[in-house]
């Protein structure tokens, strides 16, 4: 019989379960004679700020500025953060653990998400998962996830290199992809998302 | 008939200069000059239903707003989570003024002053788009105070998000764009009295606000009379899965599904039938091959038992056994539920564990009525309808499938081997103490 397991599913706080530590003090928001933050990281979080009617709203794209230049929300980057917006660590940890593209475990710096939804997986998705992994092996710098739909089921299937959409991947693909991404170069240009001309716009020249 | 996708392709049509030169923003100029009640009116008889996936009136919608003066807000739901979906995506990237200046056309319609784009952040390239087109608007005029030296005045922000389906949710949305985790409000109250910051909010989908300028333009009658009754308009369709020629094509609504799904899209692979489609993304109950002659309108489908939904076709051809597809989209939103609420919380997990003992031969025929039960109960007890959302579609599937389901069980039990099928009454079977696979097998 399978072992059911009980409490493993989809809470997006990870660590929800682990005991918590009452003999701390729940952490104040961060002082800002004592937390250094990079001045461009701070601008650019103050900036982010300044363009809402409530700062708060700010959080998001605060963090992933804070994880773009850490890397991922360690602690440190949620700590500067906190300081510059005033908030304290525990409510953009809470933040930040809802929302599956802040890392709030040690990750690569490098994002790349193979979608494994519906409509790639009926095309392959899963294997070109697979291969992105064995592609990969254990990079650290490298963030291989299988995500959800992507938002480009045209061309399935597909992954999302650090933001650039391309497809239809053959499994022989991620090989290059990999490489492309380790060497800095522009990843598969031909398979390029944004390139390509709608389906809409295709099917009008034929006819 | 080609609105929204008219010059798609054309380099540089993201660029406002391009754009102008086909008559970009002569709809805002109409638009201003119109009353507010006007414009209202002529929204309200154009019939334009929200492309986002409920389908609501966009002009009723407009018109739910209070009219008295204070800060009211209109936000732009691009999160385009569905899966299948894709629309918005392509609308944004390449005609980025169109959804801008409908935007501001819905928002003098609202009389809002401050406006959101929500999109996703995993389309971070699009949303770059966005906010050089925006720049683009707001050195032109079209975007700040006294807009063409009216009173309207209007802010946009592209906001990008993190990733979170349920974000698409409208007030998880106003809770993501507040800035804290993404789970839905009770409703009542509607955004429309208390949204964002607890103000008048109007919340459209991305191709809802695009149609805007050609229906100020048109005139709504003209824009009206395409399409059928209760489904005016063109329609923006994402065809994905096993079909040839996958993506999006501009159809007029009330075109046959067969046309769609064979004649734009191709069909499945040579060889291959369509075994079952969800007309409306993942969240949409199936339809099987006997629908296909349907016309693809919001009437026809909720008729057949389904929905329109985001207007996003999956296919799935006969080669693929319908229990795959049914995991992945547990699995789906087992992993989206924002956890608020047992019964999505608790049922979606349950359905994907059920699932995986049907695929791997330890369930028994009567898992199937439990899950079937397991649906029931999670549909309708929820604060939103993400739960809803795959309740439908697993129940509709054990509805045309369940003889697939029980010979697949059957199957996976000979293939690994788990001995005899457990009893079909479980309790007497544990009275008289008999070993069934649960006690036999580790
Ligand atoms: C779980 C869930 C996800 C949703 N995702 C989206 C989405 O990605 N995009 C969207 O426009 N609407 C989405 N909606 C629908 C919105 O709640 C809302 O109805 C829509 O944005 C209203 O705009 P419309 O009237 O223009 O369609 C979603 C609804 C639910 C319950
Ligand atoms: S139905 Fe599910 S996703 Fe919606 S509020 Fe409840 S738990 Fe969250
Ligand atoms: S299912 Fe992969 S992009 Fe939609």
């Amino acid at each position: 019989m399978t072992e059911v397991r009980r409490f493993t599913h989809g809470s997006r706080i990870p660590g929800w379960d682990d005991a918590v530590d009452f003999s701390k003090d729940p952490a104040v928001v961060p002082d800002a004679a004592t937390t250094p933050v990079p001045e461009h990281l701070r601008a650019e979080i103050e900036e982010y700020m300044a363009r809402y009617p409530d700062f708060r709203s700010a959080s998001i794209p605060a963090l992933r500025a804070a994880q773009r230049e850490h890397g991922w929300c360690s602690p440190l980057a949620i700590e500067q953060t906190a300081c510059v917006m005033g908030l304290t660590p525990g409510y953009l940890t809470a933040v930040g653990t809802f929302y599956d593209m802040i890392e709030t475990q040690p990750s690569g710096r490098q994002a790349i998400y193979v979608c494994t939804n519906i409509s790639c997986s009926l095309r392959g998705g899963d294997a070109i998962y697979s291969a992105m992994l064995e592609a990969a092996a254990d990079d650290s710098d490298l963030n291989v996830r299988h995500f959800e739909c992507l938002g480009a089921c045209d061309i399935a299937p597909m992954a999302s290199v650090n933001g650039e959409y391309v497809g239809p991947l053959e499994p022989s693909d991620c090989a290059t992809i990999i490489a492309d991404v380790k060497a800095g170069r522009e990843v598969l240009p031909d398979k390029q998302l944004r390139r390509r001309p709608s389906a809409h716009t295709i099917a009008k020249q034929e006819s | 008939m080609e609105l929204l996708y008219k010059n798609i392709d054309e380099p540089g049509l993201n660029t406002i200069a391009v754009y102008e030169s086909h008559g970009g923003y002569q709809s805002l100029r109409k638009a201003l000059a119109m009353d507010r009640a006007d414009l209202i009116q002529e929204l309200e008889s154009s019939e334009l239903r929200g492309r986002g996936g409920a389908g609501f009136s966009m002009g009723k919608k407009a018109s739910f707003l209070p009219k008295d003066k204070m800060d009211k807000y209109l936000v732009c739901n691009a999160d385009e989570s569905e899966p299948g979906t894709f629309k918005d995506r392509e609308l944004m990237q390449k005609n980025p003024h169109q959804l801008i200046e409908g935007l501001i056309i819905g928002a003098h319609a609202a009389s809002a002053n401050c406006a959101f784009i929500y999109i996703r952040g995993e389309y971070d390239y699009v949303a770059d788009i966005l906010d050089a087109a925006v720049a683009e608007a707001r050195a032109a005029g079209y975007l700040g105070d006294n807009i063409l030296g009216t009173d309207q005045s209007l802010s946009l922000v592209v906001h990008r998000g993190a990733g979170a389906y349920i974000c698409g949710e409208e007030t998880a949305l106003l809770d993501s764009l507040e800035g804290k985790r993404g789970n839905p409000r009770l409703k009542p109250p509607f955004p429309a009295n208390q949204g964002l910051y607890q103000g008048p909010t109007l919340i459209n989908n991305v191709e809802t606000l695009s149609n805007l300028s050609h229906i100020v333009r048109m005139g709504a009658k003209a824009w009206s009379e395409l399409g059928v009754k209760n489904s005016s308009g063109t329609k923006v369709v994402s065809i994905s899965g096993n079909v040839q020629r996958p993506g999006n094509y501009e159809i007029e609504l009330g075109i046959k599904s067969r046309d769609l799904i064979y004649g734009l899209a191709g069909g499945p692979p040579d060889g291959r039938e369509v075994k079952f489609w969800f007309p409306g993304g993942s969240s949409a109950p199936i339809l099987t091959a006997e629908h296909l002659d349907l016309p693809y309108d919001f009437d026809s489908m909720a008729g057949a038992g389904s929905m329109l939904g985001s207007g996003a076709i999956i296919v799935i051809d006969d080669s693929v056994p319908v229990v795959d597809v049914a995991l992945k989209l547990a699995t789906f939103y087992r992993n989206e539920s924002c956890g608020k609420c047992t019964p999505c919380r608790e049922g979606t997990n349950w359905t994907v564990h059920m699932l995986e003992r049907i695929d791997s031969g330890e369930a028994t025929p009567m898992d199937l009525d439990i899950m079937a039960s397991v649906q029931e109960h999670i549909t309708d007890h929820c604060l939103c309808v993400l739960g809803d959302s795959m309740a439908m579609p697993i129940s509709s599937m054990i509805k045309y499938f369940r003889p697939e389901f029980e010979s697949h069980i059957e199957a996976a039990r000979h293939r690994n081997d788990l001995g005899a099928p457990p009893s079909p009454h479980p309790v007497e079977a544990v009275g008289s103490a008999a070993a069934g696979p649960y006690t036999s097998v580790a």
